[in-house]
């Protein structure tokens, strides 16, 4: 295995790890409002959250981070081409940290509602978008000879990509609902369950009517086959499972299930791009792909050598911080946020 | 306005808005660290209500941080894609170590942190906000060693129309770095010192809480002292460091058009840039190259030489940054550096007289300089990015390069409006908070609660 591929699953490792855990926190985020129509039951379910999201949040920047010093050519062609799409990202992502900090610092309800509104739209637009740039890169988009993005802000919005973000705001809002019930007690992780319950069917639904539809919209066929072997197919049969989870109040089964659907279909879509990372719709030879958008082997080789070091040292001390904070939060917990 | 200046704009905006926040964390984490450590080693809950009070106003102040440096390190790709796709080689591993190595210590335990005063251990809770205050502090560094590579660019070579990296030592060790570094933490520090001594001052002069807040006042003037001291003094060794590898930024913020041997410091000159002269210009003898030698003579280089030696070495072209600019951001930055110093040493002076400090006269001028550091920090940011133009990378690649070359001035006008009105409405709510709590003062002591029964999903 080169180094550049090693940087491609290293990088596939940081987004997926991004949206398992930021999945359930947009999640949690959007659910906030309906779940919650008191004030102290909607700072309990933002505590549920609040020593983890921007912990979650850093894999982003490590992800952007890590595209920028391994494949510079396919961070400027990504960031420049879905320019507006991530401007909209930036501004919910804003909106809602700080949402998360300055809520409850303040009795106003007027004040609190602007940011409950805030951490609403502010989980809901990206846990959208990010679905639908991530179909974009498997579909295809018109990238030039030059490695420019030459289409418009409406070219990303399609029917297929558009049913990519479907699949991913419903599934992370299914993932966090089961979090919640992990994380609260009583009526509220009923209510949690109960919403996940609801969610599920959609859900599923619109991620099996997603991956038929790749077949046709994307090459996946000829990557993967017509049989695409195990890791889509995990993908869908978890996300399934889920239900059987949540119906048999096994909310700790039902996360695993969700986690694994989140794992897996991103892996599918990594899978099916490498070693491209950008499908150019204008021309196969026109992809980008991880050697002609890479760092020199100088460069990977010394990013490579500092992951190795860090990357088990953040994974040992954010999995001690997810441990330290495993109890749920109860209508007595003191609460912070 | 066309993609570029929009883009120019937008990155001025966006990190001048970034740093009004940066450079109080960077300070405030290790104030309140050190508050804690009190705490711990005391055990007295005086140092624990001080703990609460600047810990409350610091995570207000970190949050707004955090989220704006989302949007720096997204728009080197959105706005600037040909520099990215340039300098990426080197420039993108210190960016993406800063996220490794730095935003996760901090993020991960601010977390920790603020929601851990029952579940950890005093010792336990003390260690998490030193690693909040280490990963600060680290990702300054990392981030200005991506920046110093901008400024003064080592240990690369240009292959096929890109730069790539040769000595990943050269990029760490980088002099520059190792000037800007503590310039820039220090100057943090310093911030946090009078913001610390501003509010401290407020409660003193209304005489409530001296308990908390001249404690406060007194380790923020030790602090601040020595900080904005160490501050001057590498700011001086940055300036020489400047003569040598920036000369054209020198004398843009010096206004020399010719070059002097002995070289002249400028009291006041009012700049004819377009004419390349001042039209009026008082300046003491020697003092500039006094300052950039440590000797009475030493030639400095003037605009007008080293834009002929520019346009020979790189071609037809305007090598000169705006020196209206970088003539009066150097001298609000001195100019406010200075003021901070003497401000510090006078209240230095009254704490180790051991006064209390309610008898001490003009106190009240420490609210007022709380603006001071603010000041000094943006205009210093301001000189160092706007008088290394017309450059990105200083002598490799010029801004009008760096643009993406998809960008229409549409786009960028969206983004710069939309990011310029939620950061407006952010520092209004930002600032209500943080004058909020501040006047305030500390949360009255709690008796101990009863521990809350909480249970784990398995449990």
């Amino acid at each position: 295995m080169d180094l550049n591929t090693l940087w491609f699953i290293l990088i596939a490792v940081l987004y997926i790890g991004y949206f398992v855990l930021e999945g359930f926190d947009f999640g949690v985020g959007i659910l906030m409002p309906f779940l919650a129509k008191d004030d102290r039951r909607r700072r309990m379910i933002i505590n549920t959250i609040g020593p983890h999201w921007d912990g979650n949040e850093v894999w982003l920047l490590t992800a952007g981070g890590a595209t920028f010093a391994a494949f510079p050519g396919w961070y400027a062609s990504l960031f420049s081409g879905f320019y507006l799409p991530l401007f909209l990202i930036l501004i919910a992502l804003i909106f809602r940290g700080v949402a998360f900090e300055f809520r409850s610092k303040d009795e106003n309800p007027r004040w609190r509602s602007f940011w409950d509104w805030a951490i609403f739209a502010g989980s809901l637009v990206p846990a959208l978008l990010w679905g639908v740039a991530f179909a974009n890169f498997v579909r295809g988009v018109p990238i030039d000879a030059a490695q420019n993005y030459v289409g418009g802000f409406w070219n990303l919005l399609n029917p297929f990509a558009l049913l990519g973000g479907l699949v991913s705001l419903l599934g992370f809002i299914l993932h966090g609902a089961i979090f919640l019930t992990l994380k609260t007690e009583g009526e509220l992780a009923d209510k949690a369950r109960k919403a996940a319950w609801r969610v599920w069917p959609f859900s599923l639904a619109v991620l099996v009517a997603y991956t038929a539809a790749a077949y046709f919209a994307t090459d996946i066929l000829t990557k993967l086959g017509i049989n695409p072997g195990p890791v889509p197919i995990g993908a869908v049969l978890a996300l399934a499972a889920a239900g059987w989870f949540i119906r048999q109040k096994m909310d700790g089964w039902a996360f695993v299930m969700t986690a694994i659907t989140v794992v897996f279909s991103m892996a599918t879509i990594f899978m099916s791009l490498f070693p491209r990372v950008m499908v150019s719709s204008l021309g196969a030879d026109l992809s980008l792909t991880v050697y002609n958008t890479a760092s020199s082997p100088y460069t990977l080789t010394v990013m490579s050598i500092v992951a190795l070091i860090f990357v088990p040292v953040v994974l040992i001390y954010q999995g001690w911080s997810y441990w330290v904070f495993r109890k749920r939060v109860t209508t007595k917990t003191e609460l912070e946020y | 306005m066309n993609p570029v200046s929009l883009s120019q704009l937008q990155f001025a905006v966006t990190t001048v808005y970034h740093f009004f926040f940066v450079p109080l964390t960077l300070g405030l984490s290790v104030l309140v660290a050190i508050m804690e450590t009190l705490y711990v080693r005391t055990g007295s809950e005086v140092y624990k209500r001080m703990v609460k009070f600047w810990g409350k106003l610091f995570i207000i102040n970190f949050a707004m941080g955090v989220v704006t440096g989302i949007v720096q390190e997204f728009q080197f790709g959105m706005n600037w894609a040909d520099y990215s796709r340039f300098v990426g080689d080197i420039f993108g591993a210190p960016l993406a170590i800063e996220a490794l190595l730095a935003f996760f210590l901090e993020s991960t335990f601010l977390g920790i942190w603020i929601f851990g005063w029952e579940k950890l251990s005093k010792k336990a809770h003390l260690a998490a906000i030193w690693l909040v205050a280490i990963g600060s502090n680290l990702s300054a560094l990392w981030i200005l060693i991506a920046n110093s590579f901008m400024q003064s660019p080592v240990g690369f070579t240009v292959e096929n129309g890109r730069a790539v990296m040769n000595d990943f030592g050269a990029l760490v060790f980088n002099p520059y770095v190792w000037l800007q570094f503590p310039h820039t933490v220090l100057s943090g520090f310093t911030t946090a010192a009078f913001f610390v001594m501003g509010i401290s001052v407020y409660h003193l002069l209304r005489r409530k809480e001296e308990g908390v807040f001249s404690r406060s006042f007194r380790l923020a003037s030790i602090f601040g002292a020595v900080s904005i001291l160490l501050v001057i003094f590498v700011g001086h060794s940055q300036a020489q460091r400047m003569v040598q590898v920036q000369p054209m930024k020198m004398a843009a913020a010096e206004a020399l058009w010719e070059s002097a041997d002995p070289a002249p410091f400028s009291l006041f000159s009012a700049i004819d840039q377009a004419g390349g002269r001042n039209v009026v210009d008082i300046r003491i003898p020697r003092v500039l190259s006094l300052l950039s030698y440590n000797r009475l003579d030493g030639e400095v280089r003037g605009i007008l030489d080293l834009q002929a030696e520019y346009e020979a070495k790189y071609g037809p072209g305007y090598y000169v940054p705006s020196v209206f600019m970088a003539y009066w951001t150097f001298r609000v930055m001195v100019g406010a550096g200075f003021l901070m110093f003497f401000l510090a040493a006078y209240a230095l002076y009254w704490v180790m007289r051991k006064r209390p400090l309610g008898e001490v006269k003009f106190l009240g001028v420490f609210g007022l300089a709380m603006a001071l550091p603010y000041l000094a920090n943006t205009a210093g940011w301001l000189l160092t990015e706007m008088g290394r133009q017309p450059w990105v990378v200083y002598g490799y690649m010029k801004t009008a390069d760096a643009v993406s070359p998809t960008l229409t001035a549409g786009m960028v006008l969206t983004s710069l409006i939309g990011f310029t009105l939620v950061y407006a409405v952010l520092m209004a709510a930002d600032v209500y908070l943080l004058a909020k709590y501040a006047k305030a003062g500390p949360a009255p002591e709690v008796k101990k609660q009863h521990p809350v029964k909480e249970e784990a999903y398995w449990e």
